[in-house]
């Protein structure tokens, strides 16, 4: 047995004010996978990856990243944990008082190790990777439009080059194109780093462009897990009200 | 999973090895960046082969050890070289954002403008309520009733406690403190005078509006700046709503009623306070004081007390609502547009209580 895996989850339990929204969920990502995260709205796909993130503890339940516990009470061991991974919000949640650039050099800044002509390097760097220019840098979040507060985020989310990212709904709110470029990028991070990838998506190209396995999130817990072409086979409401006549197309 | 970057040397050739990745260079950034550096500026053969990972940030670290264009003679594997070629691609020179150099009378100079800006935003909240109320008198249907009455228990049936122990503790520091000058004097009826006329006509009504400009007028900016934030402001206007009719209206007309009220509750207590600290210190029964209180209080001072009150709940959810409606959509400005409403608010408030003081000089003075 060699590396733990990258994401293990086992038994949570997790309600809200008596509503349960996960029962019994387990999940299991393996480095260098890219999981796509489907299931209906409200069905709690950004509950789990808050709960993965650290920011929720569930009722019950065992979570580990990289073979480490959450509720470990090593500080310092839960940090060097957090820089291991980025995470694309749903919203953006950009910090709105920082223009654009400072959004990205922040996680740089925050590593206190990296001087200002590397820091200004890497931020453009990360700008061309989403798409946007050096002038792009300078706006504020409010001065974004909704598919660009994404595009940054993303380029926040990778500045700390993380092992693993966690991504809300990324495509949501981009163009075709853009949304072609965001698998492009992603998949030829992957390929260089050997990134592991969570992403909630209902966008099926992104899913058939990008995903290696395909997690869905229905009835509480995982009720499947594995390749795309393993998922297909699944007679589940869900599933095949999801994909419905468009089923070949993720082959 | 943890191959440690590792630089090796060897008669020309730079060999390099393991994961050169930003988590893993960081324990060892000193000496990797001393190590890059110490090699000689040209002639070397790159072995990059070896390397298992390779991400931007160390790109950019090779990159800038070559000086920015690619060595002569260089090994490395497909993938990787994708990583530096997206390094390459950026322009060479990356100046820093220069820093804007602040002068002394630019910086007095855009105060003043911002002041004047200020003054002249809320001539205009106060023309659009004076529209507003004006459109309402012939559509009394959509007078927002609810939010009028939400306003004044809010800012005022809430505002109760805090104002009675501020209050009290007040009127009896200051009857204490007069009450041993007095007895030097042999004067100590007089407590009832000094009590009576600063506590109604001074005290109360700016005591209270210091209290209420932190609670209430705060609380305004801040919830007005967080619907433009959120661009609730925005969702309503769209529905047809009016913002200053629903929003500012209300909450400039419930605090103008509720500060009068609040400045007669607060007078009391502390009267009171100051009753029991006169009973305590001067043996002046209570029934003495409130006896002789008309007497040496004439009701103008009431009136007095009172319409500051007015007043001053009105220039506080003036200046609270103006400071709300301009937060830009950032939490940077929210905070600094909250501390402002609550700093102009409190100082217009003395200002206002210095206006009045001249033009009142003459009325509700006792004559003795
Ligand atoms: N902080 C919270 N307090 C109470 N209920 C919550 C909270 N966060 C989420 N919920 C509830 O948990 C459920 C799952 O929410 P979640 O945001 O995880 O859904 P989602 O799967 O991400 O949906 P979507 O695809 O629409 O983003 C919802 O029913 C929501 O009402
Ligand atoms: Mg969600």
């Amino acid at each position: 047995m060699s590396e733990p895996p990258v994401i293990e989850l086992d038994g949570v339990y997790t309600s809200f004010r008596g509503h349960p929204v996960h029962r019994d969920l387990a999940l299991r990502v393996d480095e260098g996978q890219i999981v796509g995260l489907l299931g209906g709205s409200g069905s709690g796909k950004t509950t789990l990856l808050r709960e993965i993130l650290g920011l929720h503890r569930p009722d019950a339940g065992m979570v580990r990243l990289f073979g480490v516990d959450l509720n470990e009470p090593d500080v310092q061991l839960q940090r060097n944990l957090r820089r291991r991974l980025g995470m694309l919000f749903q919203h953006g949640a950009l910090f709105s008082a920082l223009s654009v650039f400072d959004n990205i050099a922040f996680p740089l800044r925050e590593l206190r190790c990296l001087d200002g002509d590397w820091i200004r390097r890497l931020v453009h760097l990360k700008l061309a990777m989403v798409g946007l220019g050096e002038g792009h840098g300078k706006l504020m979040p409010a001065e974004l439009s909704g598919g660009m507060v994404k595009r940054v985020a993303l380029a926040r989310a990778l500045a700390l080059e993380p092992e693993l990212l966690l991504l809300d709904e990324p495509t949501a709110g981009l163009d075709p194109d853009r949304s072609q470029n965001f698998v492009e990028l992603i998949g030829d991070l992957q390929r260089e780093l050997g990134l592991t990838v969570i992403m909630v998506t209902h966008d099926l190209n992104t899913l058939a462009g990008l995903a290696t396995h395909v997690a869905v999130l229905a009835d509480h817990h995982i009720i499947a897990y594995g390749t795309r072409a393993e998922i297909m086979t699944i007679d589940h409401p869900f599933v095949t009200g999801f994909f419905g006549a468009d089923r070949r197309k993720l082959l | 999973m943890s191959d440690i970057p590792r630089l090796r040397v060897e008669s020309g050739r730079v060999v390099l090895s393991g994961a050169w990745t930003l988590a893993e260079m960081l324990p060892m950034l000193e000496s990797l960046q001393s190590a890059l550096g110490g090699l000689p500026a040209a002639g070397q053969h790159w072995d990059l082969t070896a390397l298992t990972r390779l991400d931007s940030a160390a790109a950019v670290l090779l990159w800038r050890t070559w000086h920015g264009a690619w060595p002569a003679s260089l090994e490395i594997g497909e993938m990787h070289r994708q990583v530096i070629v997206r390094v390459a691609e950026l322009p060479q020179e990356m100046p820093a954002q220069p820093v804007a150099r602040v002068h002394l009378p630019e910086f007095v100079g855009r105060l003043l403008l911002k002041a004047a800006a200020n003054l002249r935003g809320m001539i205009a909240l106060f023309g659009q309520l004076l529209l507003d109320g004006n459109y309402l008198l012939s559509h009394p249907r959509d007078i927002p009733w609810r939010e009028f009455t939400a306003n004044v228990y809010k800012a005022g049936l809430l505002a109760l406690p805090v104002t009675a122990l501020v209050g009290f503790l007040i009127g009896v520091t200051i009857s204490y403190l007069s009450a041993l000058q007095l007895k030097s004097f042999g004067a100590e009826l007089f407590i009832v005078n000094i009590l009576g006329i600063s506590i109604i006509r001074e005290l109360g009504p700016v005591l209270v509006a210091v209290l209420v400009a932190g609670r209430s007028g705060s609380a305004m900016t801040a919830q007005i700046g967080v619907m433009r934030v959120t661009e609730e402001i925005d969702a309503l206007s769209t529905m047809g709503v009016s913002r200053s009719i629903r929003v500012v209206l209300p909450k400039i007309l419930g605090l103008t009623v509720a500060m009068p009220l609040l400045v007669l509750w607060t007078s009391a207590v502390a009267l009171l306070g100051g009753m029991l600290a006169a009973l305590l210190q001067l043996d002046l029964s209570l029934v003495y004081f409130l006896e002789n209180l008309p007497r040496a209080v004439p009701v103008a001072n009431l009136l007095i007390g009172l319409g500051k009150g007015f007043v001053f709940g009105f220039v506080i959810a003036l200046v609270a609502c103006h400071f709300g409606l301009h937060v830009k959509p950032n939490t940077e400005s929210l905070s600094a547009n909250t501390t402002s409403a609550v700093v102009t608010a409190i100082t217009t408030v003395i200002l206002a209580d210095a206006v009045f003081a001249i033009f009142t000089r003459q009325i509700g003075v006792p004559q003795l």
